[in-house]
């Protein structure tokens, strides 16, 4: 029986995907659960199998085409099976796609139902629906007064790099003054070097997940009330330690723990004593989590992505370290399913392997906090005995979702994660 | 006691408006008013004053215009108590209405006395208030906006007595109607209350520092109404400053000389209307408030004086006193507190109005001071006596006058004396604002037959371009 391959819904946040690739082409046949396409969704590209067996009779999106959910991609149909006579057209998608009517779907569909929805949901929505909505091919209209317009054209001025300061935005004659004003460009060199070739300004078109990545971080950083704390953890124990564990655990084929190993470990514990961080503010009311689903920042080529270990508490260090490399790996090769990026409790963030010392990182919502792990350095310390001695220190700084986590609270988590380090014999008993 | 984001001192044209935007902007606020809700602007200014001056043209037109539309009657006369008692009526009925915007808009009506009683420990702003009826309370405010106006400011030696010597107040008050009247000052409130009484047949004096009517206008444009008012009987001395006042049972008599020296002389009046100016009224608690050298509220671009959490807007601000630019500047007070990223504006352009026969209105820059900023100009005037419109309305007096700016031609100023003058200068104001040019205003079809052709014609001029003239 015919049946169309309709764009599934891969997130809780997609509202449209864009057709990647095709891996069948027309005539070709397809079985149940084999991939046919690679979908990019706002959070990454995903391969998409089909439900149903058959031949892929008629592709009706282009690679590259982004189109909305439970759109028709395809038409497959059975083996000897007639064309309809509208093969040639997908049919006009009345209403919203009915999920569960895909013909397609990906590996893991395992329920979601006790994660909780990412807040940013409707958000993240209202752009990516603007964005879809045809885009005139015109250029802006720039708002400015005759009088700023007869200025411009007299002093050569383009009007489009000036700021308007007039009601709405509007540029009045003063802005075109300022701009007129202006130094021309560039200050003097010392002629040493020679100077780098200017290059054109290169027009970068949005992926979904930059578009996302955008989205939430802006409504993180302006609809959160962030607050910033620091904490200097002495790490000579934990690299001691480290170094037995490391040599031990690859004596006997295990892996090889990272000091991100070790934090994370630190902050699950942690929790366990202050859990007040792992929670989410709910509006009316604050969702304090019962288990730690530990997002974990991972940087890829097309943008940022969090995977999350999930029942963070109840795993060793040895469980997370590998769980992270899996999931670290999957999200470099865009593997990563939906369901492995979505109910992050709380989110950690390591910049130490380039070297930075400390940041402040922005809140991955509906969570309430996350932590900026900093390089571990070198420095001179001053010891017990009021000595001046080389020492190591790391920097972690803890962003705090103020509706949710007070100072004190805050400060009390980041102190018990300075005992827990501190003392690195806890984190692998 | 009570908190809130914003407390506005003073109900005016400043105080109502600012607590009427901070309540749009869905913040909790207070207003305090000793008197009425409605300010000087509409309780004792502009629109009682509007009210007696329409009555003193309708009065002037069947006395004076009647024959020439072919009407006749006999015995006209007028009730002076009825033509008061409308003009408060007028004003009862407006401080009603916003009474009305405060409780539409959930703002508290404080009635009482509030002075400025510190900070609390949060920081807040505590304001006292000595309620009317009686009962004395504290509240606090996060932000408090200081709207309380000015008052009409008096001579040394001619001191209000609220009976010979009066202010504004009194004059649109007046029990009975005097039989000469002297008045001090030819700003707009002298001019305005000059034609009220002369239209009722007071003989009116003016005595002027300045040398001419109106001196801040557009000086071709004080010259007309100089013209108007000496056809219509008004006798006024300009260059001429009050030296000496002796005041007794029977009125008053001042003593005037010219400015530059010359003869003094003596004259003589019921009553003596003094408005020279005016000065800010200020809360008390306010000792440690910064001021301007003319002891106006000093403020900055954001409208914030010196205190902490206190904003200043209106006429308690400095000048131009009027009550369009104080509500302008509340507006830009409440949403520079409540809006960092606020482009908050101080005034610069604004339209100025006096209610006179012919009217007079004005926006932006006179010649006089185009000439003395050293501008080059190109001037465009358009007399009424060419104007259809106003030919048939029998309103041939004035002229439209137009000020562009010599290499783009940009409208600097607009001055206009005439039938209507005061509405015509709105499409002026938004031109200026705008930044148009003289080839917008050409470009833009003006009804015929309308005053405001003569904008359109005025600018011709300038150009050489005008066709009816």
């Amino acid at each position: 029986m015919a049946s169309y391959l309709k764009m599934p819904k891969l997130s809780d946040t997609m509202t449209e995907g864009v057709l990647a690739k095709w891996l069948k082409k027309e005539g070709d046949p397809v079985s149940i659960d084999e991939d046919v396409a690679e979908v990019e969704t706002d959070k990454a590209t995903m391969a998409m199998q089909s439900f149903d067996e058959g031949i892929l009779h008629k592709i009706y999106v282009k690679e590259g085409e982004s189109v909305p959910l439970g759109a028709h991609l395809a038409l497959i149909l059975a083996e000897g099976e007639e064309p309809p006579a509208n093969a040639d057209q997908p049919p006009v998608v009345a209403t919203a796609p009915a999920e569960n009517q895909d013909v397609a779907s990906m590996k893991t569909t395992s329920s979601t139902a006790a994660i909780p929805t990412p807040v940013s949901v409707a958000a993240v929505t209202a752009p990516v629906v603007a964005a879809a909505a045809p885009v005139s091919t015109e250029t802006t209209r720039i708002k400015a007064s005759p009088l700023a317009r007869k200025l411009a054209r007299e002093h050569g001025i383009d009007l489009g790099q000036v700021i308007g300061t007039g009601p709405g935005g509007r540029i009045v004659k003063n802005d075109v003054d300022t701009a007129a004003a202006a130094p021309a460009g560039g200050g003097g060199s010392l002629g040493l070097l020679p100077r780098a070739q200017a290059k054109a300004n290169q027009t970068i078109p949005l992926s979904n997940i930059r578009r996302v990545i955008a989205q939430r971080l802006l409504e993180s950083k302006t609809t959160i009330p962030h607050f910033y704390l620091h904490i200097e953890v002495d790490t000579e124990p934990l690299m001691a330690l480290r170094e037995q564990v490391n040599a031990a655990s690859v004596g006997s084929g295990g892996p090889k723990y990272t000091v991100n190993d070790f934090v994370m470990r630190g902050l699950v514990l942690a929790i366990g004593s202050v859990p007040g961080v792992n929670a989410s503010f709910q509006g009316d009311s604050i969702l304090q989590y019962g288990e730690v689903h530990l997002a974990v920042a991972v940087a890829i080529e097309a943008g940022l992505v969090t995977p999350v270990i999930r029942s963070a508490q109840s795993k060793s260090i040895r469980e997370l370290s590998e769980e992270l490399k899996a999931l670290a790996g999957k999200a470099r090769e865009k593997k990563l399913t939906p369901n492995e990026m979505t109910g992050g409790t709380i989110t950690i963030s390591n910049l130490g392997a380039y070297g930075i010392s400390h940041f402040d990182a922005i809140i991955n919502p509906p969570q309430a906090a996350i932590l900026s792990v900093g390089t571990i350095l070198k420095q001179p310390v001053v010891n017990d005995q009021g000595q001046i001695v080389p020492g190591q220190r790391m920097n972690i700084g803890l962003s705090g979702d103020h509706r949710v986590v007070d100072g004190a609270v805050g400060a009390q988590f980041l102190s018990e994660l300075k005992r827990f380090l501190e003392t690195p014999v806890l984190l692998i008993s | 006691m009570a908190t809130y984001d914003l407390i506005v001192i003073g109900g005016g044209p400043a105080g109502y408006v600012g607590a009427i935007r901070a309540a749009q902007l869905g913040k909790k606020v207070a207003c305090i008013e000793n008197d009425r809700a409605g300010g000087t602007c509409l309780n004792w200014g502009c629109i009682p004053t509007k009210a007696l001056l329409k009555n003193a043209e309708m009065y002037l037109n069947l006395k004076n215009k009647a024959a020439d539309f072919g009407l006749s009657f006999d015995n006209l006369s007028y009730d002076w108590s009825k033509v008061i008692g409308r003009s408060r009526q007028v004003s009862d009925k407006l401080a009603g209405g916003i009474e009305f915007l405060f409780k539409k808009n959930k703002i508290d009506y404080l009635r009482g006395t509030a002075a400025l009683a510190g900070n609390s420990p949060t920081g807040s702003v505590r304001i006292d208030v000595a309620g009317t009826d009686g009962k004395s309370e504290t509240h606090e405010a996060k932000n408090v906006l200081l709207a309380t106006g000015c008052h009409a400011r008096d001579l040394p030696f001619l001191k209000f007595d609220g009976k010979r010597v009066i202010g504004a107040r009194e004059a649109m008050l007046m029990p009975e109607q005097p039989k000469e009247m002297l008045i001090v000052g030819a700003g707009a409130i002298g001019i305005e209350f000059a034609y009220f009484y002369n239209a009722y047949g007071t003989k009116v004096t003016i005595v002027e520092m300045m040398d001419h009517l109106l001196p801040v206008e557009d000086t071709e444009v004080s010259q007309t109404l100089e013209r108007a008012y000496k056809k219509q009987g008004i006798n006024f001395l300009t260059a001429t400053k009050t030296t000496a006042a002796k005041v007794t049972d029977s009125g008053v008599e001042l003593t005037v000389e010219p400015v530059k020296g010359g003869e003094s002389k003596t004259l003589h009046g019921d009553v003596c209307l003094v408005a020279v100016g005016v000065g800010a009224v200020l809360p008390a608690g306010c000792e440690k408030l910064e001021l301007t050298d003319r002891k106006f509220v000093k403020t900055n671009e954001r409208y914030q004086t010196n205190l902490p959490g206190v904003s200043a807007a209106g006429d308690i601000i400095g000048p131009p006193w009027l009550a369009h630019v104080a509500s302008f500047e509340a507006i830009h007070a409440v949403e520079s507190m409540f809006d960092p990223k606020h482009q908050s504006r101080k005034v610069d352009i604004f339209p100025g109005c006096t209610y006179c026969h012919p009217e007079v209105a004005s926006v932006g820059l006179t010649e006089r001071a185009c000439k003395e900023q050293g501008i080059a100009v190109k001037v465009g005037k358009f007399p009424f006596q060419a104007s259809g419109r106003a030919l048939a309305a029998g309103e041939p007096e004035g002229f439209v006058k137009l000020i562009y700016g010599e290499k783009y031609g940009e409208l600097l100023g607009a001055h206009i004396i005439g039938a209507e003058a005061t509405e015509l200068i709105a499409e002026m104001g938004l031109a200026i604002t705008l930044e148009a040019t003289y080839e917008e205003l050409e470009n833009t079809i003006h009804a015929h037959p309308t005053l405001s052709e003569a904008i359109h014609e005025a600018t011709g001029v300038a150009y050489g371009r005008a066709i009816h003239i």
